[in-house]
């Protein structure tokens, strides 16, 4: 039985999610829910597990305990359908080096099912302001330009799920403010986008909701939060 | 350990060390005399061999297939036992070949099979060993093919030598050796099972080491 | 959708190649200098040893090839491209077929290369008039090689030491196919073929890959998730 290809949901929960690797606990007991129209933060120092709840809400990685659903829908049965209506931007920018930025869009467009991927590779290419580089290897690009590239590449096909890993590594100011209105259109636009990131100051005013992590728990749960930074520093503290 | 492994331990003791004398009393074999006595191990460790690639092959498609851990485990235990029962059967056929007919090795089917399939049991253990985090579902998809390649190995190597015409250098069974014979083989099959369940006791124990350490964190 | 799938990465793997060429241009020169040693190790008083040729020729496609799988995998690790692969919504089978044609048309280009080197090298110059045969044991044999090869590479990506990993998994298994194919090229260096001999190997290998390639599309999802 195939699922319909439309599958579509609008809310992610994670229900007492845990993930291990023998005896480190990456991610321990999280619970949560990101509905569409939302930005959820992911905030914590490096190991918190902040990069595995990406993994395991890209269907990537199963939890091994707890489940992970997309409206009332659970990732292990809806795999492939759940993944056309995902977008990741990760760490590693999923990026082939001796493709042209229009070739590297123009193949996820085409393997995300996009009709006439070549035309949308090339608005998305306009959007990120890299319409003239269009034709020159990604190999030869700066870290930023390359970040903006692996953007549109996470967002070609329109995701109801978009999953960002520390999106503003590299970014100048002006990709940085486009970023952000980026992520703000998306919102409106009924999107729900969860965000790992280190940047409080970039992203003050930006959350919906945001996620204390520390060793893979959860330290509080805050809704709009103001004064991300010292915000951040008291939850630590405490915890 | 369970209640009956002390026990089984002990009678496993027992019948390898009554293993010379119930030899000493087969029936001669007429042409090859004293040494076919080696044929006594031989053959048993061949079927342990045999029995523990089975076993492997089996518990890694049920891993493969469900992912659970004791499948894991007992492909685990199984591969290992297939080496070590392997090697006895490598060492010990040559021992014989020697004395009998005088080479060291030959290429016959099932010798030259045997050695391919047990090179895939150990490179099964390097697997496991040097592969990291995340082998486990590597090892069983090796153990996979190595299971599925048998008959192809079997027919590519038997028609390999045709080239080379060869008389039936290994016999077939001769189970008119009857009961000496199917002793040695229940003392190999108990110190099979002996050994495999304590291989699969640590790996169980490892686990539980790790879960509790788990639980810790809470 | 998975034929789709198949052919988009298979020409991004073919485009990629063509730019930089870097896999095809080493692979295709490590197997000539795998050949130049055999014939410097076998070749006594200019003559080759009788037979040598059809070995020879596999072992080379078998050091190539794995040099090959492993370079190419490496390629898709920087970068995680592999993990997009994984996370999009093609059929994660598809990622397998498309390597797996990308890795044989490869080994093809080296062995057109690789033919005529043999064959004047080591004095089997009677390959060359028997092409068709010949291609086919050849386009049966690395597809066996590839298929499995190709699994196991896709697998071993995230583990470490995965270099020499590969040829310890790979070359006990692939035996099947080192032994039909030596014979059945060896077949071709008789004097008269006997197309018995040669059907039949070629026959244990077109069933070694369909077997093969089945199971690996079957295990290719279960093997590569956490």
């Amino acid at each position: 039985m195939t699922p319909p290809d439309n599958l579509d949901f609008d809310h992610v929960a994670g229900d007492d999610v845990s993930r291990h690797f023998g005896r480190r606990r990456a991610v321990s007991r999280i619970t949560f829910t990101a509905r569409s129209g939302t930005i959820l933060g992911l905030l914590g120092p490096n190991g918190a597990g902040k990069s595995t709840m990406l993994a395991m809400l890209a269907t990537l990685l199963r939890p091994t305990s707890g489940t992970i659903r997309f409206g009332s829908l659970d990732a292990r049965q809806h795999g492939a359908a759940l993944r056309s209506r995902i977008g990741v931007l990760g760490h590693d920018l999923f990026l082939y080096p001796e493709l042209t930025a229009h070739e590297n869009l123009a193949f996820f467009a085409g393997l995300y099912r996009c009709a006439d991927p070549a035309a949308v590779a090339s608005r998305a290419l306009v959007q990120a302001g890299l319409a003239d580089r269009a034709g020159d290897q990604v190999q030869s690009f700066s870290r930023g330009m390359r970040q903006r590239v692996a953007l549109e590449r996470a967002l070609i096909h329109e995701p109801r799920l978009a999953l960002l890993d520390e999106p503003f590594t590299g970014l100048d100011d002006a990709s940085t403010a486009a970023l952000i209105a980026r992520l703000r259109a998306l919102r409106e636009s009924g999107a729900i986008i969860i965000l790992a990131t280190h940047d409080l100051d970039l992203t003050e005013g930006l959350f919906d909701e945001a996620l204390f992590l520390r060793d893979g728990r959860v330290l509080s749960a805050v809704t709009r939060p103001e004064q991300l930074r010292s915000t951040y520093r008291a939850v630590m503290g405490r915890g | 350990m369970p209640r009956w492994f002390l026990p089984a331990a002990i009678l496993c003791g027992a019948m390898f060390a009554a293993t010379p004398i119930v030899i000493a009393y087969a029936p001669f074999e007429s042409t090859m005399g004293l040494v076919f006595k080696i044929f006594f191990y031989h053959m048993p460790s061949a079927w342990m061999f045999l029995l523990g690639g089975i076993v492997c092959g089996v518990a890694s498609v049920r891993y493969l297939a469900t992912g659970a851990a004791r499948h894991d485990r007992t492909a685990w235990a199984a591969a290992e036992l297939t080496v070590v029962f392997g090697l006895l059967t490598l060492v010990t056929g040559p021992l014989w070949a020697r004395k009998a007919w005088g080479t060291w090795w030959v290429w016959d089917v099932r010798v030259t099979a045997s050695l391919v399939s047990w090179m895939i049991a150990v490179a099964y253990l390097i697997l496991r060993r040097y592969g990291g985090p995340g082998s486990e579902k590597l090892a069983a998809g090796l153990a996979l093919f190595g299971m599925a390649n048998v008959p192809f190995i079997y027919i590519s190597v038997n028609y390999w030598r045709t080239i080379h015409p060869a008389t039936s250098v290994v016999p077939t069974l001769p189970v008119s050796m009857g009961g000496p014979l199917w002793f040695c083989v229940a003392s190999f099959l108990l110190l099979f099972i002996l050994l495999f369940k304590m291989r699969v006791r640590l790996e169980e124990q490892r686990a539980r080491l790790d879960a509790v350490y788990l639980s810790l964190d809470e | 959708m998975f034929a789709r799938a198949v052919w988009l990465i298979l020409r991004k793997d073919l485009t990629v190649e063509m730019r930089s060429g870097e896999i095809a241009y080493t692979t295709l020169f490590f197997a000539v200098s795998c050949i130049l040693m055999f014939a410097f190790a076998l070749v006594r008083e200019g003559r080759a040893p009788e037979d040598g040729a059809a070995g020879l020729l596999w072992i080379a496609i078998a050091f190539a090839g794995t040099l090959a799988l492993g370079r190419t995998f490496e390629r898709e690790r920087q970068s995680e491209t592999l993990r997009a692969l994984m996370m999009a919504p093609a059929p994660r089978p598809a990622v397998y077929v498309g390597k797996l044609i990308g890795i044989v048309a490869l080994l093809a280009v080296v062995e057109i290369v690789l033919v005529p080197l043999v064959a004047l090298l080591l004095e089997a110059r009677v390959l060359l008039e028997r092409p068709f045969w010949l291609a086919a044991i050849l386009a049966a044999g690395t597809t066996g090689f590839a298929a499995v090869g190709t699994l196991f590479a896709a697998m071993l990506i995230r583990a470490r030491t995965r270099d020499v990993l590969l040829p310890v998994l790979l070359y006990p298994v692939i035996v099947p196919v080192m032994i039909a194919g030596v014979r059945g090229t060896a077949a071709l260096l008789q004097p008269e073929v006997d197309t018995a001999i040669l059907g039949f190997w070629l026959a244990l290998l077109v069933t070694f890959d369909v077997v093969f390639v089945t199971l690996a599309l079957w295990t290719f999802e279960a093997v590569m998730t956490d």
